[in-house]
């Protein structure tokens, strides 16, 4: 029975040997869910690519060039894990990075800690990366779901509305966010009161019967934490069924090129996101990340180019810090990294390895059938975070 | 809720299932007639949707709105047409469910393309001309299009009947459906009759992609999760039945519309989330319809097809192929040694094993016992789960974790089992896919317990095994245990007992098997083993999700059991490691890799429709002259 199996041996035998270059260039291995989420991941891979560019242009890192090395983890971690364990032995990298899915990241960052490897999570959203799952070997650049959520609650308690309805993907990241701003929200304001809560199955929304049972709730204001093809259901449904009039809607992500485009002429008004206004900002960072952008592709930057340009950045950055790109050395380097990104100045802190840059809280605008943010400001995420008492009880130490 | 907010969300929940009619419908015609599982039939409904929106955007203008949004409609039959004609009439004297895996390949090229054309970001389609705004109902507002939804699907299903019953074509796509030898017998041109079926089903799909393009975005993901919902509709009206499907489509959007409309239930001091069942609310309900009714809701006992390919008997292996097999496990023992300079091959080999031994469970079932699982991955995940957690919650070593990991995929395959082979074919098929969704949703929501969403982290291996080496040798030999274990028990009396069960349930009865018995202990068994090969594939990777029991895992391997030959016993075993390794090797050549692997399976498909090693084995025993090669 086991006769075919001799084709196996020779199949194995041709899996891709060792790569016998010399190892001039620095390696980074990045692994991410290129097919599964390519809204996201084509800016981001481009911006990837131009940081790199960038670096070699001016001589590389510590004298060394960098090279790209990216893989598909087809959505899922084992799969994830396989690559990078080809990377780390195959082609030898110098660090991990990358991650999408929280699921994928957190398995990444296990990984991690497991193969003592230096691993830069550099979009997934989920806390417990930084945190309950959080080890010495795994750093994140993006704001958390934590961190995003308490920039909006500010802005929330000053609406001075008493019930709220929440909707949200069901899985953790929506979950998350939904915890962490009622527990905020209930700090900020006690007499809050939550009337309803919908929690679809992520890309499968049924608009009319959520938007319905939301409204019949009638709550004051709605925390939304729906994104990409759900999120444009809920909208043009919510729109035809009058479910935004007279309400004040506050959106996690919303204000992303990613997510608020696809609206078009639906784009609602007076929503207060988190996001992104590529097209305002006047800092010389990001001007000259514009334009350079603009400049190579010929299209605007969305916020997966800014995290994708930025990880390369940071981690060139750490490695010029730890003069190499040995991991005990980076993981020193990494604490308390300060970086300049398109966003402005940030750091990694010390205490959980997440870096503190942040994010625009605005309110959305339909412009003449597009969706645009205003009176936007730029939040350091170094203000959003809790206590390092309450730090240092999740994370292990 | 008010009565009326309750009679709202039953409109709600009409419309929706309006739309999820359109779908099933195609799909049912097309099952009823060719017996096709038709995966790509969700690629063409997201087809339909995106050139809907092309259609309506660069020529509404010139022919307006609706005639550009319905032009999608037959331009869709006529790929249907093509996709019937070119590439399924090659193989449909393959053995059953092998055309399955012609249209798993469809589903990635079609993927792919559709990103090729269109791009990733999502594209939300104009509001329709006249019907954009909502009608007070109620006091509520109630969108216009919904309403025209609401119509459309029973004038479809009118329609539907009156071409099924008061036209010829009609008569001859009901005969074809209830007995479709006795139609060709008769002199009914099969090939036309199959065409036009699929190009009609592909049409529908579609025109019901076109008709959401003022509700939803076209979206990449559109494929997979349309698919799902309407295989459901179709098992849960009974196949074949265009009105079944109507009722079904109606009943599961009215639960979900319940389920949201109820949120969150209080009571007891308990708060229950009602609105979350909607994770895996259209299985619910097909697990409970498909026991209490094993044809669906107007499905009819099919007509046992009188000529289903009897397999050659299983061959026990000769001498010679005895000791190959020795070479190769000595080989495969030797491989840490022979790839010293190249870690990664352990790497991947511990992959291809764990897979190759899960391909092999599904075998079991699939190919001797004649039972197919769609949900097999449930068992799987229940072996990797229930190893995790007893490592990470209960505190036990790895390895006694490992070893009880089958004993909870035994458990899961034994309560699911007792229910399944009471049904058979694609309804039983089908009742595995809805247990292991409800095994999925249970782990993907207990978030306290298995971790939810995220899964579980810190799954390694003892010190001892860290060493990926060791753990590959520790692989190599559960895995080659687990293959040779099941094929001793092919050819005990057991094994026996169950191949003819397979083949003549009834002969089986009347000697004295208890069938019922005999297949209910063939799923336990086929469950344990693959729970090793999850409990393997946990400590492997060190962290798991609820992946590891969706879908997508019970279609690679059936996937890769068709691909290898479901009549061979080694043909799973060659199909996963070719499967698992084509798509390590293929995702890092190209960006477009899943157009390239489909376009590698469709090109093995026809190449070798008895599967890889089934091609081998008819080749070897034509050389040798043996009688009943190409059992067929």
């Amino acid at each position: 029975m086991l006769r075919p199996l001799h084709a196996t041996a020779v199949l194995l035998a041709l899996i891709a040997l060792p790569s016998a270059q010399a190892q001039v260039p620095i390696k980074i291995g990045e692994i991410n869910s290129y097919k599964v989420q390519p809204a996201f991941l084509e800016p981001y891979r481009k911006g990837m690519d131009l940081a790199v560019e960038e670096i070699n242009a001016a001589g590389g890192v510590n004298g060394r060039k960098v090279q790209l090395l990216t893989r598909d983890d087809n959505g899922n971690p084992g799969d994830a894990v396989r690559a990078a364990e080809e990377l780390i032995s195959n082609e030898r990298v110098d660090v991990l990075m990358g991650g999408f899915l929280s699921n994928i990241g957190l398995a990444l960052a296990d990984f991690a800690k497991q193969k003592k490897f230096f691993y830069l999570a550099s979009e997934p959203l989920t806390d417990k990366i930084v945190w309950g799952s959080g080890n010495r070997y795994t750093f994140r650049l993006r704001p958390s779901t934590y961190m995003q959520t308490a920039m909006l609650v500010p802005e929330a308690a000053k609406l001075k509305k008493k019930r709220w309805a929440v909707v949200y993907p069901n899985y953790e990241y929506g979950q998350s966010a939904v915890n962490t701003f009622r527990q905020l929200l209930k700090a900020a304001q006690p007499e809050v009161e939550f009337v309803a809560e919908q929690a679809p199955p992520l890309g499968k929304l049924d608009a009319g019967s959520v938007v319905q049972a939301l409204a019949d709730a009638k709550p004051d204001a709605i925390f939304n934490v729906l994104f990409g093809a759900d999120l444009a259901k809920f909208v043009r449904e919510g729109n035809t069924r009058g479910l935004f009039q007279g309400r004040e809607v506050v959106s996690l992500l919303t204000g992303e090129p990613e997510y608020l485009d696809p609206l078009k002429d639906e784009a609602p008004n007076g929503w207060i996101v988190t996001g992104y206004p590529w097209y305002g900002l006047q800092t010389p960072e990001h001007k000259a990340f514009l334009t350079a952008y603009q400049g190579r592709y010929k299209d605007y930057p969305r916020v997966g180019s800014v995290v994708g340009y930025t990880a390369i950045k940071a981690l060139a950055a750490g490695m010029i810090r730890a003069k190499g790109a040995e991991t005990e050395k980076l993981v020193a380097a990494f604490s308390g990294l300060e970086l300049m990104t398109p966003f402005g100045r940030a750091s990694f802190r010390v205490q959980d390895h997440q870096s503190t840059m942040g994010a625009f809280v605005g309110k959305t605008r339909n412009d003449n059938g597009r969706g645009i943010m205003v009176d936007y400001r730029y939040l350091d995420g170094a203000r959003f975070q809790p206590s390092d008492e309450d730090v240092s009880r999740l994370r292990p130490q | 809720m008010t009565p009326s907010a309750v009679l709202v969300q039953l409109l709600n929940g009409l419309a929706s299932a309006s739309s999820l009619f359109f779908v099933a419908a195609g799909l049912s015609l097309i099952f009823g007639v060719t017996r096709i599982i038709n995966f790509a039939h969700g690629s063409f409904y997201m087809l339909g949707l995106y050139l809907a929106y092309s259609l309506v955007d660069r020529f509404s203008a010139h022919i307006g709105f609706w005639p550009a949004l319905l032009l999608a409609g037959p331009m869709l039959g006529l790929l249907g047409a093509l996709v019937e004609a070119l590439l399924l009439r090659r193989v449909y004297h393959a053995p059953e469910l092998l055309q399955l895996l012609a249209t798993f390949a469809l589903v990635l090229v079609i993927k792919d393309a559709t990103l090729w054309c269109w791009g990733a970001e999502d594209l939300l389609g104009p509001r329709a001309p006249g019907l954009g705004g909502a009608i007070d109902l109620l006091g509520r507002r109630f969108p216009a299009y919904d309403l025209l939804l609401i119509a459309l699907g029973p004038v479809l299903l009118g329609l539907l009947t009156l071409l099924l019953r008061r036209t010829r074509w009609g008569t001859l796509v009901r005969a074809a459906t209830q007995d479709r030898e006795m139609a060709g017998a008769l002199g009914v041109n099969q090939a036309w009759l199959f065409t036009s079926v699929f190009a009609l089903g592909t049409m529908l799909a579609g025109l019901g992609g076109a008709l959401q393009l003022p509700r939803e975005p076209a979206s990449l993901s559109l494929d997979l999760s349309s698919v799902g919902d309407a295989f459901v509709v179709v098992v849960v009206g009974g196949l074949g039945s265009v009105p079944g499907a109507f009722l079904a489509a109606l009943l599961i959007s009215e639960v979900k519309a319940l389920c949201v409309a109820l949120g969150t239930l209080h009571g007891f001091g308990l708060a229950l989330p009602v609105s979350k069942l909607t994770l895996v609310a259209e299985f619910l309900v097909m697990a409970v319809v498909l026991v209490a009714r094993p044809w669906g809701l107007m499905g009819k006992a099919p007509s046992s097809s009188r000529h289903r390919a009897l397999e050659a008997p299983l061959q026990p292996s000769g001498p010679g192929l005895r000791a190959s097999a020795v070479v190769v496990f000595l080989l495969l023992a030797s491989l840490p040694w022979l790839s010293a300079g190249a870690p990664y091959v352990t790497v991947l080999a511990v992959d291809l094993l764990v897979a190759a031994l899960f391909a092999a469970s599904l075998h079991f079932i699939m190919g001797p016992a004649g039972l197919h699982s769609f949900g097999h991955a449930a068992y799987f995940g229940l072996g990797a789960y229930g190893a995790a957690l007893l490592v990470l919650k209960a505190g036990w070593p790895m390895e006694a974790a490992l070893v009880a990991a089958p004993l909870a995929a035994a458990l899961g395959a034994m309560l699911l089992g007792w229910f399944a082979v009471r049904l058979s074919g694609v309804y039983l098929a089908m009742l595995t896919l809805a247990f292991a969704q409800i095994v999925w949703g249970i782990t993907f929501q207990w978030d306290g317990f298995t971790g939810g969403s995220n899964g579980l982290t810190g799954v390694w291996p003892a010190a001892w095994l860290a060493d990926k080496q060791v753990y590959f040798l520790l692989t190599l030999s559960a895995a080659a245990g687990g293959a040779w274990g099941l094929r001793r028990v092919l050819f005990s009396p057991f094994g026996y007992a169950m191949r003819a069960g397979r083949d003549s349930a009834l002969r089986c009865e009347a000697i004295g098997i208890n069938v019922l018995r005999v297949q209910w202990l063939a799923f336990v068994i086929a469950g344990g083993v693959a729970g090793i090969a999850g409990g393997l594939f946990a400590f492997s990777k060190g962290s798991i999700s609820p992946d590891v029991m969706g879908v997508g895992r019970s279609v690679d391997a059936l996937v890769m059991v068709l691909l290898g030959g479901v009549q061979t016993l080694s043909g799973p075993l060659v199909g996963a490691v070719v499967f698992t390794w084509l798509q390590d090797t293929v995702a890092r050549s190209t960006d477009y890799w899943r157009a390239l692997l489909g376009g590698v399976i469709l090109l093995l498909v026809l190449a070798f429709p008895m599967g890889m090693v089934g091609f081998l084995r008819d080749a070897v025993w034509q050389l040798r002259g043996r009688p009943g090669g190409g059992a067929r």
